[in-house]
C-alpha cells in the first residue's frame, strides 16, 4: 500500500489547517525542504551579479522553499492551492507575496516578466484528476504553457519532484517539452533509495551563455550547446553528490566495464583460492537503472 | 500583495482577451519596510507597465510617482524617484479588497494580503 499523500486527497483537502501546521513544525521536513530549495536554486544558475531577481515559488506552501529564495536575496510570488498552507505562510511572516490559485488552471501572468521560477515537491500533484473535470495531462499543459509564457527568454524553471512512477514522470516531462522548454532530469544520489531526489531543470527559449558555463553537474552533463531540437531536449542527466566527477563520468554514460572484464577478474579471484560465485548469463549483465 | 506583483498579474479566465491590469478595489492597505535596492529597480523597470502601476498605487492611496513612464536615465540619476518607485513596488501591500478583471468585472477576493486566484469550473 502506498501511503503518498497524493492518492489520499485532492492538496487543498489534504493540506488542511492540522496537515499544515504539522508539515511546518517538523524539523525534519523544514531541513529537507531548505536542501531542495537551495540545491533547485542553485540549477536556477542566476547570473551572479548580485543583483536581486523577481522569481516564482509553485505550490509554496507554508513558505519553506520561498525563505530559501529570501535568503538568497531574491523577492518571489508564491502560489499555492491550499488556503491554510497559505495560512501558515503569511503567520511566519514570509517576505514573497502570496497568491491562492491552482497551478493545473494556468498561471494568469504577463508575458517574460519573471527571471526564474522553482517548485518543491509540487508538481507530481497534477498527474492525479481530483475532480471529475480534470485530466491531468491538459492541466500540465496549461500549467507549462502558462509558465513559458511569464518567463523571460533564456530563464530557467527548477522542479523537484516525486514522481510516483516512470508514466508520471514521463508525463509530466513530455508535456514542459512540449510547451517549448529544453532541459531534462537530474538525478541526485541516484544509488539511494531514501536520498534519491529529481529535479527537473527547464530552459525557456534561446540558452543564454552565462548559463552554459554554469558550474552545475548540468552544464557540464548536459550541455545544452547549439539548437533545442526536441529529440535532443530529453535528456536525463545523473548526477552523485557525493562521488567524485570522474567516476560519475564513467558511472553515467553506462558503460560499464563489460562482461568479459568481470569474466577475467573473477578467473583471477578463482586462482587465488577465493570463493567465486559460478558464471552465468547474468554474469556482467548491465542492470537496469532503477526507475 | 504588493504592486510588483500586481502588474504581472492578470485574469486568466478563459476566453479573457483583455485581463490587465486588474483594478484594485482597497479595503485595507498597510505598509511595511523593505532594503532599499536600485540595482533591483533598474532590472525591474522594463518590465513595469507604467500606467498600471500609478493607477494601482493611487488605488492604495499612494498618488506620487509621475504619470507618463519617465526615460530610463532616471534610473541613474533620480534617487527620490527611486526611493518612490521602492515604495510603490515593494512597500504597499493590499491587506483586505479585491482584485477585478477590467473584461468581465470577475471579483477576486483579497484576504489577509492573499489574491484568491482560484477559477470556477466554468472559467477554465
Ligand atoms: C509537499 S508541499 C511543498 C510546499 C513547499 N514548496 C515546501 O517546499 O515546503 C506541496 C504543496 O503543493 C501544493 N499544491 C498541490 N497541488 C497544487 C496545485 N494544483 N496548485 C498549486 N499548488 C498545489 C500543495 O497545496 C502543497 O502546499
Amino acid at each position: 500500500m502506498s501511503n503518498r499523500p497524493e492518492i489520499q486527497a485532492p492538496p487543498e483537502i489534504f493540506y488542511d489547517d492540522a496537515e499544515a501546521r504539522k508539515y511546518t513544525s517538523s524539523s525534519r521536513i523544514v531541513e529537507i525542504q531548505a536542501q531542495l530549495s537551495e540545491r533547485a536554486l542553485e540549477l536556477l544558475a542566476l547570473p551572479e551579479d548580485g543583483v536581486p531577481r523577481f522569481l516564482l515559488d509553485i505550490g509554496c506552501g507554508s513558505g519553506l522553499s520561498g525563505e530559501t529564495i529570501s535568503e538568497n536575496g531574491h523577492h518571489w510570488i508564491g502560489l499555492d492551492i491550499s488556503a491554510s498552507m497559505l495560512n501558515v505562510a503569511v503567520e511566519r511572516e514570509v517576505e514573497g507575496d502570496l497568491l491562492l490559485g491552482d497551478m493545473g488552471q494556468g498561471l494568469g501572468l504577463r508575458s517574460g516578466v519573471i527571471d526564474g521560477a522553482i517548485s518543491i515537491s509540487a508538481v507530481q500533484w497534477l498527474c492525479n484528476a481530483d475532480k471529475s473535470s480534470h485530466e491531468p495531462r491538459l492541466r500540465l499543459k496549461a500549467f507549462f504553457g502558462s509558465l513559458y509564457r511569464c518567463l523571460s527568454r533564456g530563464a530557467r524553471a527548477v522542479f523537484q519532484v516525486y514522481p510516483e512512477n516512470l508514466a508520471q514522470r514521463e508525463l509530466i516531462l513530455r508535456q514542459a517539452l512540449q510547451a517549448g522548454f529544453g532541459g531534462g532530469l537530474v538525478v541526485d544520489y541516484p544509488h539511494s533509495t531514501k536520498k534519491r531526489k529529481e529535479f527537473l531543470v527547464l530552459t525557456c527559449g534561446p540558452v543564454q551563455t552565462s548559463i552554459q558555463t554554469s558550474k552545475d553537474e548540468f552544464g557540464e552533463s548536459c550541455s545544452e550547446d547549439d539548437n533545442s531540437e526536441d529529440e535532443e531536449n530529453g535528456m536525463v542527466c545523473v548526477s552523485d553528490r557525493n562521488r567524485p566527477k570522474k567516476k560519475q563520468r564513467t558511472n553515467k554514460k553506462g558503460k560499464g566495464k563489460g562482461k568479459e572484464w568481470v569474466l577475467k577478474k573473477k578467473e583471477q579471484s578463482r586462482r587465488k583460492g577465493n570463493d567465486v560465485p559460478a558464471d552465468s548469463k547474468y554474469t556482467g549483465r548491465k542492470r537496469k537503472s532503477r526507475f | 500583495m504588493r504592486l510588483i506583483t500586481h502588474n504581472m498579474l492578470s485574469c486568466n479566465i478563459k476566453g479573457v482577451a483583455n485581463g490587465f491590469p486588474l483594478l484594485i478595489e482597497a479595503g485595507k492597505v498597510i505598509e511595511k519596510e523593505v532594503d532599499f535596492n536600485p540595482d533591483f529597480l533598474r532590472h525591474m523597470f522594463a518590465k513595469i507597465e507604467w500606467k498600471a502601476l500609478v493607477e494601482g498605487a493611487r488605488s492604495m492611496g499612494y498618488a506620487e510617482l509621475p504619470e507618463d513612464s519617465p526615460d530610463a536615465t532616471v534610473l541613474d540619476s533620480d534617487e527620490s524617484f527611486l526611493k518612490k518607485l521602492h515604495h510603490a513596488l515593494l512597500e504597499l501591500h493590499l491587506e483586505e479588497g479585491a482584485l477585478v478583471c477590467p473584461e468581465t468585472g470577475r471579483k477576486f477576493p483579497v484576504n489577509k494580503g492573499i489574491p484568491n486566484m482560484l477559477l470556477h469550473e466554468d472559467e477554465v
